[in-house]
Order: C-alpha cells, then sequence, then structure tokens
C-alpha cells in the first residue's frame, strides 16, 4: 500500500515536470497550440510501472552490496557470462566460429551490409583506443573525436595535395594523432580529473572550428570530396569489391587492435596506468614517472583515433567538419561505459550492440541518443562495471603456500 | 573609443549570463564535488517553458510586461523542479561512487534531456518573443546599449547581491558552507546534508532558469541544442575563477565575456570559441586552481 502510494506520488510528479513539454506545442506563426493530452496518460502509466522497477533494482543492488561487504574477502559469485567465458574448450570454438563468421561476412551479406559492418568495426577501434585513455587511465577524454578527426583530415589532405596513398598514411595518421594527444596531454598533466573533461572537450571545440573556418587550408565546412579509397596491388575495385576490401583491412584492424591493447593491459605500463587511475599519489611515491605514464596513456588512445580516421575518410571518401561533433565523442564515450570500462571484450560487444542496434531497428533510431543517455546513467547506478567486467590479472603464489605447509 | 565602450558592455551582458549559469556549477562541485554537466540542460529547459508559457499565453490575449512575469516564474519552477529532480534520480544513488561515475552520470543525463526535448518538442529553431519593453529614458544612449543588455547587467547584479547575502546570512547558506567545508562534520552537527544539496540543485537552476529567459529573449530563439555550448562556456568560466568559489564564478564569467567580445570583435568572429578555450588552457596552466580558487593540498 504503502508502495502504491509512493509510485503514484511519483508518477504525479512526473506528469507536472513534463507537462509543459510533453502535452503543450506551441505553433507561433500559425497562432496555434496543441494540446497533446494523450501523454499525460503514457507519461503518469510508465513512471508509475518504472518507480516499482526503479525501487526494486535500488534494494537488489542494496543487498548486493551488504552480501559483499559481508562475505568474506569479497566472495562474489562470478556472473553467468564469465563462467561461460571461462570454459577454454567452449572458448576455443567460439572463437573458431567467430572468426568463420567474420571471414565469409561479406561473401553472404550485400554491400549494404558490409558498409554498417565496416561503420561499426570503426567504433570497435574508437573504443578500444578511448579504453585505453578513460577504462585504463581514468583520464575523461570527451573529445576524443579530435583525434579521430586529425587522421582523416591528415590523410584527406596528403591525398589531396600530394598523392599520397592510403598505405602511407595510415601511419603517418596514426603518429598524427599520436602527436595531438601529445600536444593535448602536455599543458593538462598536473590537472586533476574534472578539469581533463572541460579542457578535453574544449580541444576538440577547437579543432572543430579550426577546420571549418580555416577554409585555404581544410577547405572549410563544405569539405573534401573524391578522397582514394585504398588500392590493392594497383587493382582497379569497383565499389562493392573496394567495401569488401576495406571490411578486411578493418579486420585486420581490429584484430590488431585487439592484440596490441590486450598486450598493453598487462605490460608494465599498463600496470602503471590501472596504478594511476587507483591512486594518484600512491602510484607517484612507487616511483612511477606520472608525466610519461599519462602522456603515453594520451598518445597511445590518439594514436587509434588517428589511425582509424584515416580508414574512415577512405571509406567514405568525403569528409567535412560536420562529421567530428561532440556527439560522435559522447558515442564512442558511451561504448567504452555501457561495455564495460577496461574490458576489451564488453567495449568491443558495447560497439556492436550501439552501432549495430540503431542501424538495424529503424523506429528505435530516433530515440538512439535518448536511451544511450539514460542508459548511461542506469549502468553508472546499477551495473558501474559494464556489459562484461574487466577481470584484472591475480597473480597466485601456489609455490609459496605449499612450502609454508611442508615447514 | 565608442566602439571599444559597446564591445565592452556587450562583453559585460554576455559575460554577466555566463557567470548565473556559471553560479550553478560551482555551487554543485562546492559541494559534491561534481561537474554537473545537465546543468546546460536546466537552462536550456528554463528558456524553454518560458518560450511555451510565452507562446500560450500570447494565444490566450495576455501580453506586455504580465507576460514576462508569468513565464519567468514558471521557467524558475521548472527549473527548479528538473534540478531537483536530477539530483534525485542521477546524483544520490551514486554518492560515495568512484568520481568518475557521477560524471558519467552527469553527462548521460545531459545526452538524455537534450534528447527528450527534442523529441518531445522540435529540433527546428524557434522564434523567441522579445519580452523586454525598450525604456524611454534609454533613448539617448540606445545606440551604445539597449534596454535588453540594461535589464539583463541589473538583473545579473541584484542576483548576484540577494545569493551572496543568501549564502552569508541565512541558515541554509550557513549549513551549505558548512556542508563545503566538511560534509561528514557537517552531518555530525546536524546539518540534513540530503536537503542542503537539494537546495544547492534547486538554487543553481533557478540561476539557470533566469539565464536561460534572459538569453532567450535577447538572442530571439531556443532550440533544444542552446544549453551544450552555454554550459560549456559557463564551466569554462567556473573553473576560469576557481570552481567552487561564488565570487570566482563572477569574475571567471565576467573576463571570458570580456574576452570573448573583443577577440570577436577586434580579431575574427568566427574564432571566439577558440580564444574562450585557449583563455581557460593558459589560466590551468599558470594558475591550476583557477583565479580566485585556492590550491587544495591533496592529504593522503
Amino acid at each position: 500500500m504503502k508502495n502504491l502510494k509512493q509510485s503514484l506520488g511519483v508518477s504525479l510528479w512526473f506528469i507536472f515536470l513534463t507537462f509543459p513539454l510533453m502535452v503543450v506545442k506551441v505553433n507561433t506563426s500559425e497562432q496555434l497550440v496543441e494540446w497533446r493530452w494523450m501523454n499525460i496518460l503514457w507519461v503518469g502509466l510508465s513512471f508509475f510501472i518504472l518507480s516499482f522497477v526503479w525501487r526494486y533494482a535500488l534494494a537488489q543492488k542494496e543487498a548486493r552490496m551488504m552480501a559483499a561487504q559481508s562475505g568474506q574477502d569479497g566472495q562474489v559469485k562470478p556472473s553467468k557470462i564469465r563462467v561461460l567465458l571461462e570454459n577454454q574448450d567452449l572458448r576455443v570454438k567460439l572463437m573458431f566460429a567467430l572468426m568463420a563468421f567474420v571471414l565469409v561476412f561479406p561473401w553472404v551479406f550485400d554491400t549494404y551490409q558490409s558498409t554498417i559492418m565496416i561503420s561499426a568495426l570503426i567504433y570497435v577501434v574508437l573504443g578500444l583506443g578511448l579504453n585505453i585513455t578513460v577504462g585504463l587511465a581514468g583520464l575523461l577524454d570527451l573529445g576524443y573525436v579530435a583525434f579521430f578527426a586529425v587522421g582523416a583530415y591528415a590523410y584527406a589532405l596528403l591525398n589531396h595535395h600530394f598523392g599520397l596513398g592510403f598505405w602511407t598514411c595510415l601511419p603517418l595518421g596514426a603518429a598524427l594523432g599520436g602527436l595531438f594527444g601529445m600536444l593535448l596531454g602536455f599543458p593538462i598533466l598536473r590537472l586533476r580529473g574534472d578539469y581533463l573533461a572541460i579542457v578535453t572537450l574544449g580541444f576538440a571545440s577547437i579543432v572543430k572550428i579550426v577546420l571549418e573556418n580555416w577554409s585555404d587550408f581544410s577547405f572549410g565546412p563544405s569539405g573534401i570530396a573524391n578522397i582514394d579509397r585504398p588500392s590493392l596491388f594497383g587493382l582497379d575495385l569497383d565499389i562493392a569489391g573496394s567495401t569488401t576490401y576495406i571490411y578486411y583491412i578493418m579486420i585486420g584492424l581490429v584484430i590488431l587492435t585487439i592484440i596490441v591493447t590486450g598486450r598493453l593491459k598487462n605490460s608494465r605500463i599498463g600496470r602503471a596506468w590501472i596504478a594511476l587511475r587507483e591512486d594518484e599519489i600512491a602510484c607517484v611515491a612507487m616511483g612511477i614517472d606520472m608525466a610519461r605514464t599519462k602522456l603515453s596513456a594520451y598518445a597511445l588512445g590518439a594514436c587509434w583515433a588517428g589511425m582509424v580516421g584515416v580508414l574512415f575518410a577512405a571509406k567514405t571518401t568525403f569528409i567535412n567538419p560536420a562529421s567530428f561533433t561532440f556527439m560522435e565523442s559522447a558515442i564512442i564515450l558511451s561504448i567504452v561505459v555501457l561495455g564495460g570500462m577496461g574490458s576489451i571484450l564488453g567495449v568491443i560487444l558495447g560497439a556492436m550492440i550501439l552501432i549495430l542496434m540503431p542501424e538495424y531497428l529503424r523506429a528505435f533510431s530516433e530515440y538512439r541518443m535518448l536511451i544511450f543517455g539514460a542508459a548511461m546513467v542506469l549502468m553508472m547506478i546499477f551495473r558501474p562495471q559494464g556489459i562484461i567486467s574487466n577481470i584484472r590479472q591475480k597473480y597466485e603464489f601456489k609455490g609459496l603456500k605449499e612450502k609454508s605447509e611442508n615447514v | 573609443m565608442e566602439y571599444f565602450i559597446e564591445l565592452f558592455l556587450g562583453g559585460l551582458t554576455r559575460g554577466s549570463i555566463y557567470a548565473l549559469i556559471a553560479l550553478g556549477y560551482t555551487m554543485v562541485y562546492g559541494i559534491i564535488q561534481l561537474i554537473n554537466f545537465a546543468h546546460g540542460e536546466i537552462y536550456m529547459i528554463g528558456a524553454f517553458v518560458a518560450y511555451i508559457v510565452c507562446g500560450v499565453l500570447t494565444i490566450y490575449g495576455f501580453h506586455g510586461v504580465s507576460i514576462l512575469i508569468i513565464a519567468g516564474l514558471l521557467a524558475i519552477v521548472y527549473s527548479c523542479a528538473y534540478g531537483y529532480t536530477l539530483e534525485k534520480v542521477a546524483y544520490r544513488p551514486l554518492r560515495g561512487a568512484p568520481r568518475l561515475s557521477p560524471l558519467i552520470s552527469a553527462i548521460g543525463m545531459s545526452i538524455f534531456l537534450q534528447n527528450y526535448v527534442l523529441l518531445a518538442q522540435t529540433s527546428d529553431f524557434l522564434p523567441f518573443p522579445s519580452l523586454i519593453p525598450d525604456f524611454a529614458f534609454m533613448e539617448p544612449i540606445s545606440h551604445i546599449i539597449g534596454s535588453p543588455e540594461l535589464v539583463i547587467l541589473v538583473t545579473t547584479l541584484v542576483t548576484m547581491i540577494l545569493l551572496t547575502l543568501l549564502i552569508k546570512y541565512s541558515k541554509i547558506g550557513k549549513s551549505m558552507r558548512a556542508t563545503q567545508q566538511d560534509m561528514s562534520m557537517a552531518r555530525l552537527v546536524g546539518i540534513n546534508v540530503d536537503r542542503v544539496i537539494s537546495t544547492t540543485f534547486i538554487i543553481g537552476s533557478a540561476l539557470a532558469a533566469i539565464g536561460g529567459v534572459l538569453v532567450a529573449s535577447y538572442i530571439g530563439q531556443v532550440n533544444f541544442y542552446i544549453g551544450f555550448l552555454a554550459g560549456v562556456k559557463a564551466f569554462t568560466a567556473a573553473v576560469l575563477g576557481g570552481i567552487g568559489s561564488v565570487p570566482g564564478a563572477v569574475i571567471g564569467g565576467l573576463l571570458l565575456g570580456l574576452t570573448e567580445s573583443f577577440a570577436a570583435g577586434y580579431i575574427s568572429s568566427d574564432y571566439e570559441d577558440v580564444f574562450a578555450f585557449g583563455l581557460l588552457v593558459l589560466i590551468l596552466i599558470l594558475r591550476p586552481a583557477g583565479i580566485m580558487g585556492r590550491a587544495t593540498k591533496q592529504k593522503v
């Protein structure tokens, strides 16, 4: 009964809250007011139900936290997905199935599907790149798309002026991206986490404004067209063939990214990033060079964006500043957050869900950003570790235990 | 010289709006160390509610100053309600979580609110009626400063004075300062910290709504996206002045407004945002705590 009353209150409050925006619609040019009374009903009903779910979920969360506190050494039961993933046999089989699927994909489905897949894969790499900066090193970067733009423009301009090919520009784009990452990193080394957010945001705006206004350099808002597609030993590919080719390049790039970031994560520098994220002061006290660690996180994160930017320019053959808005940064960030910060598999899954779902569910694409936003909030509240949480490598001293038993 | 004065007053007008919004950021940051990314959206919702109320009232035959007052009040009420709900839904469950969590939740909320207004209303730029009448006594100097600018400056000034008095002398102001200094200690001496935080959000939202209505009627249009840039600029202003400090937000806002105005007037209006962010980076390098901020020592 108490719950019922509470939910009724909540739904009345939200009816009040959404009233002017959901119900009233003014048309000033024709002097008309459109009253959409039906919306009250929807808002009231949905919030009535939602408030029950909300309370239940909060109670569940609390119970989980209590259990984790009282349990010994955080003996939390591993989730079902985790158990499945740990199964070595299944994992190998899954890997092979996935590889086969990925390899035959462009031959089974048409060019349109491949194009969608390529853009999803672009976001996979972007997500994994940002994962280095945000997920591992804990440096919130809201301007990640700027490095993406740097790579794309590097290829477009070099190709336009000097006729440089895709393969020459790919490492160049990566290097330039990394350089810009360092450039951004330097002034903000001394800043604490919150300031980073705003400076990176400002940096991305500056890059976009410069690209829009410095027409002699970047051709302004009209962008650059007729960028060469990647060449395959001088073969002339038609659009379908070229798409397939780019698809395979992208697959290669994704695999490279997975291997490199996976290795980085458990390397000396990767552990330094995680340490820095957890506690900066303790980390410096342990003798880790903070400046170098932070800069490398920025540079290595930005590097991937630059590289995949080159590929983006080659894929679309046309770029303009409108492709590099804050919304893109927000999407990449939500991929990392929803997928699971620090977890490679999570980020890949996050990118696939977030990019492919709106493509295939057209009706839903209008609500895409609305749902992303809500999902980010809900994820932070109820599952901060993301869809698939990152597992920290554990080192166990098995030998030591036996020895001590012997003594 | 006249051009200089014009730019100066233009910068002051713009800066005082930034200051109004920046106060919301700085107050919230001072208490819970959170960048309330959705604050710009609260400002946008304030402007939007005022637009809708104005439209309805005009069609039903109201006119003049009565519209301004009703629309302004309703905008403030709704902004406060949104600010309060925002805190309760998106930030309160995250109290005590790692610092990145509420920040991401705030970004999510900002995206959500933007798209909520976009879907519930429209993506078009809507014409906002200029509610501020032209005063007769302003006639002789109207080529330098118009009535809307004067109203903005005076409103901001009055609001600032009221806010300062509120923080300095009222009971809730004192509890706010206590919570800012030490949250757990404030709780021990019997301050309802949750209520103080809610109040802070409500006050900040009210200021944002005032800013929203003033800007919308000054510039003459509203859109679901106006909150984003205004929010970023205002946050820049708050950081410039030293985040967490109320006079700092005002100084930062004015400084930012003047910089932009002069950069746009003397150099190029295309690059005014570049100067704004350039100033931010410069200040952060030279004085990471901002102009008025005190450098906090991190303790282990």
